[in-house]
């Protein structure tokens, strides 16, 4: 029998295992899945993990494709970790960056078909107001009447899913569409555009944007005295309210970044790969971003390298359903299997593992 | 490029061969295939997987092929038709219409792959064709037998988006319904989805509850069918896509399946054998592409007949679903005593004729 052993504090080597390890089994489980189907595992995972990345054939494309479909994940997730370390749940990013989107296209939209220099800052601007002021509903909900922002938040997701169709199917909608919902394309407007900035690289502005925000949040974690408040009242709240830490002010800080961020991986991905504001416009990025912020540790270098091989398990599951004939449920099983783990293994990093027949013995 | 010429370019181009030069033969011919659902659909992706089947079995080892199914019409659909064309095929049929503006982008920068868009009236390059089939061809059966089973005169039809394509099936099935039952009104729900199960079976049973006797429609699940199939032979409706035979004898009292095999076989034949040429397809009951499943018992017989005859004489070449004299729904004449809509009309089919509630979403 195993006897679970509460550590006196999380152990380091395991915070930094835990995620690996979980990749690991995730790979033998998908792999045993994969051979259930009557596939080669070995192949399929190899076409998951390492086609995109070196096979000749693809490489140069999908690439800097991950970087197109990383950049959302890690910008909403480094919000979202700020909140999640301060124990404030924001789950309702989704709809944020659905907001963002509305709100940067629909600047765009607005100057449309004039030619300006301000145009695409402005649409930034307005994204990350739009994702900001979605999340500061459920945050003065909370802070002016303790409602629960997971709840609020979740929910608001829903609303602003039928927002975006009564966009794209009303105020927004491209004007010679030929009757089908949709936007006029943001991508065949050089103002509004958020093309590839060097060709052939994936880099546009969202990616540019992930990538600072990574470096900023690691300042304030680290140097600010507001990542030392958000890490306080995550582990001690008690004591974070005797050193002078205003909660409400934390939920509202929390959740404007957060949402700020969202809304921004919004604006990005409408003016950029999506191109146009559309019902089915958000493929969940915002959920996903939940799994990556905690395989990444919440910590922002984590998050980095977590929405990276979040990217990379879409672009090689699109490359494994259609070299391989595996089913898109399998790809999605095998990205759920991999929340699973961590969250299974994460018990590691708290938890010690004792046979106590050994400990017998020892004794 | 505005509307107007698009459509007219359409209509041009309806039916021709493009020419250009011949195409060098091929020894082997890889078929790559995008779906908007799953295949375990039942109905519209359901359909093309069989058409991708039906190349398979056709030409067996000079053929392979690919496919990848619930690919967003999105950004997404993009990166997956750049892979697949990275990947070496050498066609790539993308099967649903949001796809368009990615098949023409994708094309663009793989001159040596051919794309085939289902549905769609963009051809932006030479190697781009389209391909639909007349699926109001299939309506005008249907609404024969909805004018003379509804007991309540109540018929209803759930519909996809509000694009010429589903606004002809639309005005098809009311046409052919009110021909022969003059009482009779159509409620239009827009789902706003292909295939959304939850939705599509919401807006049956919404319908249901307004009196509805008689469901056909527009989307791609069989959920539809489901709830009418609670009602205990109240409600009938029909297969879409596919023929849904699960559902026979009743609620799915016939069905349009969609066959896209023979025209795939053909494209795949044209590419190996070196004759293969830009074209917008559009074919019907007439060559096959357009299917009237088996209807069943549950339908009087010469109810049977006189549907019958419509797909007959449509099969024929003698009769059109769109023959005057026929008026907007705002009374507008659209067409006098005896004439036929032309093609470009029917492709950017943007109203309702007259007799039908409700307007289309604009």
């Amino acid at each position: 029998m195993l006897i679970l052993e509460r550590r006196p504090t999380p152990s380091r080597f395991w915070a930094w295992g835990t995620p690996i390890l979980a990749v690991i089994l995730t790979m033998i489980a998908g792999g045993l899945m994969f051979a259930i189907l009557g596939k080669d595992p070995f192949e399929a995972i190899r076409t998951i993990f390492w086609d995109p990345l070196f096979n000749a054939q693809f490489a140069a494309y999908s690439r800097p494709q991950l970087l197109v479909k990383a950049a959302p994940l890690i910008l909403i997730a480094i919000g979202l970790s700020l909140g999640f370390r301060a124990g404030i749940w924001n789950i309702g990013a989704e709809g944020q960056y659905i907001m963002g989107a509305i709100c940067g296209a629909a600047v765009g939209l607005a100057f449309y078909p004039m030619e300006a220099w301000f145009i695409f800052p402005l649409m930034v601007v307005a994204g990350a107001l739009g994702g900001l002021i979605w999340a500061m509903i459920p945050a003065i909900l909370k802070t002016q009447f303790r409602t629960n922002e997971i709840l609020v938040s979740l929910l608001l997701v829903y609303v602003a899913e039928n927002i975006l169709a009564s966009m794209s199917l009303g105020l927004l909608r491209n004007p010679e569409g030929g009757g089908f919902p949709g936007s006029r394309n943001l991508g065949q407007y050089p103002s509004a555009a958020n093309h590839e900035l060097i060709a052939g690289t994936g880099m546009h502005w969202g990616v540019v944007a992930a990538f600072i925000t990574v470096i900023a949040s690691y300042i304030l974690l680290q140097r600010h005295i507001l990542g030392f408040q958000i890490k306080l009242a995550g582990q001690a709240p008690r004591a974070a309210r005797f050193a002078g830490v205003s909660p409400n002010r934390l939920v509202i800080l929390c959740m404007a970044m957060s949402g700020g961020l969202a809304g921004l991986a919004g604006m990005f991905e409408v003016a950029g790969p999506a191109g146009q504001i559309s019902i089915d416009f958000n493929v969940g990025y915002g959920f996903t971003a939940i799994i990556v912020a905690f395989l990444g540790r919440l910590n922002p270098v984590g998050i980095l390298l977590a929405g990276l091989l979040m990217a990379l398990t879409y672009i090689g599951g699109e490359l494994a359903q259609f070299m391989l004939g595996l089913p898109s449920a399998a790809i999605q099983a095998f990205q759920g299997m991999l929340l699973f783990f961590l969250l299974a293994v994460d018990l590691l990093s708290n938890y010690r593992i004792r046979v106590p027949l050994l400990i017998k013995e020892a004794r | 490029m505005n509307r107007r010429t698009l459509l007219a370019t359409a209509a041009l181009g309806l039916g021709l061969s493009f020419g250009g030069a011949a195409e060098a033969q091929m020894d082997k011919v890889k078929a790559c295939f995008v779906y908007v659902g799953p295949i375990g659909d039942g109905g519209w992706t359901y359909q093309h997987d069989q058409g991708r089947l039906a190349v398979e079995a056709e030409f067996g080892d000079k053929v392979e092929t690919a496919y990848q199914e619930s690919v967003p019409e999105g950004a997404d659909a993009e990166r997956v038709l750049t892979q697949m064309a990275l990947s070496g095929c050498n066609i790539i049929f993308t099967t649903s219409f949001g796809y368009m503006d990615p098949t023409n982008a994708v094309a663009g920068k793989f001159p040596d792959v051919k794309f085939e868009h289902a549905t769609g009236y963009k051809r932006d390059h030479p190697n781009v064709s389209t391909y639909n089939a007349r699926f109001y061809e299939g309506r005008a059966v249907q609404g024969t037998i909805a004018g003379k089973m509804t007991k309540t005169n109540k018929i209803g039809y759930i519909a996809s988006f509000p694009i010429p394509e589903v606004i002809m099936g639309i005005n098809s099935y009311y046409i052919h319904a009110k021909k022969v039952n003059p009482d009779v009104e159509l409620s239009v729900i827009w789902a706003y989805t292909w295939f959304d199960p939850a939705k599509e079976a919401d807006a049956a049973k919404a319908m249901i509850e307004q009196g509805v006797d008689v469901i056909a429609s527009h989307t791609d699940s069989t959920a539809p069918l489901a709830e009418a199939a609670k009602t205990n032979g109240a409600v009938i409706g029909f297969g879409q896509a596919s023929d849904m035979a699960e559902y026979k004898p009743s609620p799915r009292v016939s069905s349009i399946i969609d066959n896209w095999g023979p025209y795939y076989v053909k494209r795949v034949g044209a590419l190996l054998d070196g004759s293969y040429a830009q074209v917008d397809a559009w074919e019907g009951i007439p060559g096959g592409e357009v299917l009237i499943g088996e209807i069943t018992d549950a339908v009087p017989a010469d109810v049977k007949a006189e549907a019958e005859a419509v797909r007959d004489a449509i099969a024929a070449g003698t009769y059109h679903p769109f023959t005057g004299p026929l008026n907007k729904q705002d009374g507008s004449a659209w067409l006098g005593d005896g004439e036929v809509s032309d093609d470009g009309t029917l492709l950017g089919m943007n109203f309702f004729v007259e007799g039908i509630k409700g307007e289309i979403p604009q």
